[in-house]
C-alpha cells in the first residue's frame, strides 16, 4: 500500500510527460496510417491488376514476395487457427449456426495441405473468404444472401485468448481472495495477494471513489474491477508475441464494443431522475435552449460508450501496427542490418505499449466510472437554482 | 465502402457472443468469490487500522493524564516527606533536649544526694570523733581527777571551785 502511494504522485508528475509521449505516438501513428493508406490503395490497385491477369499471376507469385499491409493485418485480425511455431498451429473449432441448426468442425477442414483455402461441405458449402467464414455456391463463389443467415460463433484465436485471460484472472484473483481468508485480515498481504491489492486499491481510491462517491461506489466496484482487470490482462497478453498471447483481443472492435455496451447498460440502468432531466429538459435554461440542448445531450448518451469503444480499439491496434511495421522494416529493406534500427525502436515502442496497456485499462475504467458518477449524481443545489430562476 | 475496406472495424458476432459470456462469467464468479471477500477484507483491515489508531491516541492521552497524575502524586509525596522529616527532626531534637534536661536533673539530684550523704557521713564521723575525743577526754580527765582527787582535801577544794563556776553561770 505504501509503495503504491509513492507511485501515485510520480504517476501524476509524469502524466504530462506521458501525454506528450502519447502525442508523439499519435503523430507517429498518423504518419504511419498515411503511409498505410497509400500502400493499401497501392496494393488494391496491384491486386486489381493481378486479378485482371487472372489466376496465372497468382500462381506465379513467389514465396519471397512480401506485402507489408497484408502481413500486418493478418497479425492484427482474428483467425481460425492459433499459430505456435514454424508450420505448427492449433486448429480451433468452428461453430456455425445456420437455418439448418448448429454445426461444429475443426478449422483444419478450411485449408488443404498447402495452406490454401478450400471449400468444406457441411450443411452448406463453407469457405474462408478474407478470413471470414462464408457460404459459397457450387462454383465456389460467395453466396451473399445465404451468408447473411450464417452466424459464426467459432472459437477463434481471439476467443481462445479471451478464455486464456479469463482463466488467468480466475486463478490469480480467486487465489488471492483465498489468501485473505487464510491469513486473515490483520496480517500484511503476501505474494500474489500483495501484487493485486495495490491495483484493487488503485481502482477503488483513484477511479471509483473520486468519480462515483464513497457511498455509491461500493455497488459498482465489482463491475469496474472486472472491466479493468479484463482489459489489463488482454492488453498484456496481446503484447506477448508468442503462443499464450499474440492475439489482438483488446484491439478488436468486437471486444471493445461488448465492454462499451456493458458500460452503456450499467450507466443507463443506474441513471437517476435528475440525469434524465439534465438530458431532456436541462434545468436553469431558457425553454428554447432546452429544446436545443436535448438532442445534443441525447447524442451524448450514445457517443460516450462509442468513444470508449473506439479509444481502446484504436490505441491497442495502433500499438500493434506500430511494432509490426517496425519489424516489417527488416523485410521491406530485405537486409538483416535494418534490424539494427528496427529492433531498438520496436523495443522502445513495446515499452510505451506496456504503459499504454495499463493506461488504456485505467482510462476505460475511469471514464466508465465517470459516466456512472454522472448518471447517479444528485443535483440538489442546481435544481434549487433552477427554481429560483423561474 | 470504408467499412468494407477495413475489416478491422467490423465486429465479429462470434467474439461479441463469447466475450459477453466470458464477461458475465467473470463478473459473477469474481464478484462473488473474489471482489466481495477482497474488498471486505481490505475494508475490515482499514477500519481495524483506524480503530487501532484511535485507540492508540486515546491510550496516549490516558498515559499523559496518568503521568500528570503521577507527577502530582510525586510532588505531594515529596512535600509530605519533607514535612515528615522536619517533624521527625523536631521530635528528635525535642527528645534529645528532654533527655539532656532529664540527665542534668538526675545528675544534680545524684550530686545533691552525694553531697548530702557526704555531709551526713562527715557529720557522723565528726560526731563519732567528738564522742571518742569526749570519752577520751573524760577518760583522761577521770584518770587525772582520780590522781589529783585522791586526797579528800583536794576533792573538796575542787568541788568548791566547780560550784563557784556553776554559780557564776
Amino acid at each position: 500500500m505504501h509503495n503504491f502511494n509513492c507511485f501515485i504522485p510520480i504517476f501524476a508528475a509524469n502524466f504530462e510527460h506521458i501525454m506528450s509521449l502519447l502525442r508523439l505516438k499519435t503523430l507517429l501513428i498518423a504518419c504511419f496510417s498515411l503511409f498505410a493508406v497509400l500502400s493499401v490503395t497501392n496494393s488494391f490497385a496491384n491486386e486489381n491488376a493481378v486479378a485482371a491477369e487472372g489466376h496465372v499471376a497468382n500462381a506465379e507469385k513467389k514465396e519471397g514476395d512480401f506485402n507489408v499491409t497484408e502481413t500486418i493485418l493478418e497479425h492484427i485480425k482474428d483467425d481460425h487457427s492459433w499459430h505456435l511455431w514454424g508450420h505448427t498451429s492449433i486448429h480451433l473449432p468452428v461453430i456455425l449456426k445456420t437455418s439448418k441448426g448448429f454445426e461444429v468442425f475443426s478449422s483444419e477442414k478450411f485449408v488443404n495441405e498447402h495452406h490454401e483455402p478450400v471449400v468444406y461441405k457441411g450443411n452448406f458449402d463453407y469457405k474462408l473468404i478474407e478470413g471470414k467464414t462464408k457460404i459459397v455456391d457450387e462454383s465456389g463463389n460467395l453466396d451473399v444472401a445465404a451468408s447473411k443467415q450464417l452466424w459464426d460463433l467459432s472459437i477463434t484465436k481471439n476467443v481462445a485468448s479471451l478464455f486464456v485471460s479469463v482463466f488467468i484472472l480466475l486463478v490469480v484473483l480467486l487465489s488471492s481472495a483465498a489468501a485473505y481468508k487464510k491469513t486473515g485480515v490483520k496480517s500484511a498481504p503476501k505474494g500474489l495477494q500483495s501484487f493485486m491489492e495495490p491495483i484493487i486499491l488503485f481502482v477503488r481510491d483513484e477511479v471509483a471513489v473520486p468519480n462515483i462517491g464513497a457511498k455509491k461506489s461500493g455497488k459498482y466496484m465489482p463491475f469496474l474491477l472486472t472491466i479493468f482487470f479484463l482489459i489489463l490482462t488482454n492488453n498484456f497478453l496481446g503484447l506477448i508475441p508468442f503462443f499464450p498471447g499474440g492475439a489482438n483481443v483488446s484491439g478488436n472492435i468486437a471486444f471493445t464494443m461488448t465492454l462499451a455496451v456493458c458500460v452503456f447498460i450499467v450507466v443507463n440502468l443506474s441513471a437517476n431522475k435528475s440525469y434524465w432531466e439534465h438530458i431532456f429538459w436541462m434545468p436553469g435554461m431558457h425553454w428554447s435552449m432546452k429544446l436545443f440542448l436535448a438532442p445534443i445531450e441525447l447524442i451524448g448518451v450514445f457517443t460516450k460508450p462509442i468513444s470508449l469503444m473506439i479509444r481502446l480499439f484504436a490505441n491497442i491496434t495502433a500499438g500493434h501496427i506500430l511494432v509490426l511495421s517496425l519489424i516489417c522494416l527488416i523485410f521491406i529493406f530485405k537486409t538483416v542490418f535494418a534490424s539494427a534500427i528496427a529492433v531498438p525502436f520496436a523495443v522502445f515502442i513495446g515499452l510505451i505499449e506496456l504503459l499504454v496497456a495499463f493506461l488504456q485499462a485505467f482510462i476505460f475504467t475511469m471514464l466508465a466510472a465517470m459516466y456512472i458518477g454522472m448518471a447517479t449524481e444528485e443535483h440538489h443545489h442546481e435544481a434549487h437554482e433552477g427554481a429560483a430562476h423561474h | 465502402m470504408l467499412l468494407e475496406i477495413n475489416p478491422l472495424v467490423l465486429p465479429d458476432i462470434g467474439l461479441v457472443f463469447w466475450n459477453t459470456i466470458a464477461f458475465l462469467i467473470l463478473l459473477i464468479v469474481l464478484g462473488k468469490f473474489a471482489w466481495k471477500p477482497i474488498l471486505k477484507a481490505i475494508h475490515d483491515r482499514e477500519s481495524g487500522i483506524e480503530e487501532a489508531l484511535l485507540k492508540a491516541d486515546k491510550m496516549k492521552a490516558d498515559i499523559t493524564a496518568m503521568q500528570n497524575e503521577n507527577e502530582a502524586l510525586l510532588a505531594k509525596a515529596r512535600e509530605e516527606r519533607a514535612i515528615l522529616i522536619k517533624e521527625a527532626k523536631e521530635a528528635s531534637e525535642k527528645m534529645v533536649a528532654e533527655a539532656k534536661d532529664k540527665a542534668k536533673a538526675e545528675y544534680d539530684r545524684i550530686l545533691a544526694d552525694a553531697q548530702l550523704a557526704i555531709t551526713q557521713q562527715k557529720n557522723a564521723a565528726l560526731i563519732d570523733v567528738k564522742n571518742q575525743v569526749g570519752s577520751l577526754v573524760i577518760e583522761v580527765a577521770e584518770k587525772v581527777l582520780r590522781k589529783e582527787l585522791s586526797n579528800k582535801a583536794d576533792q573538796e577544794g575542787y568541788i568548791k571551785q566547780l560550784a563557784d563556776g556553776v554559780k557564776l553561770n
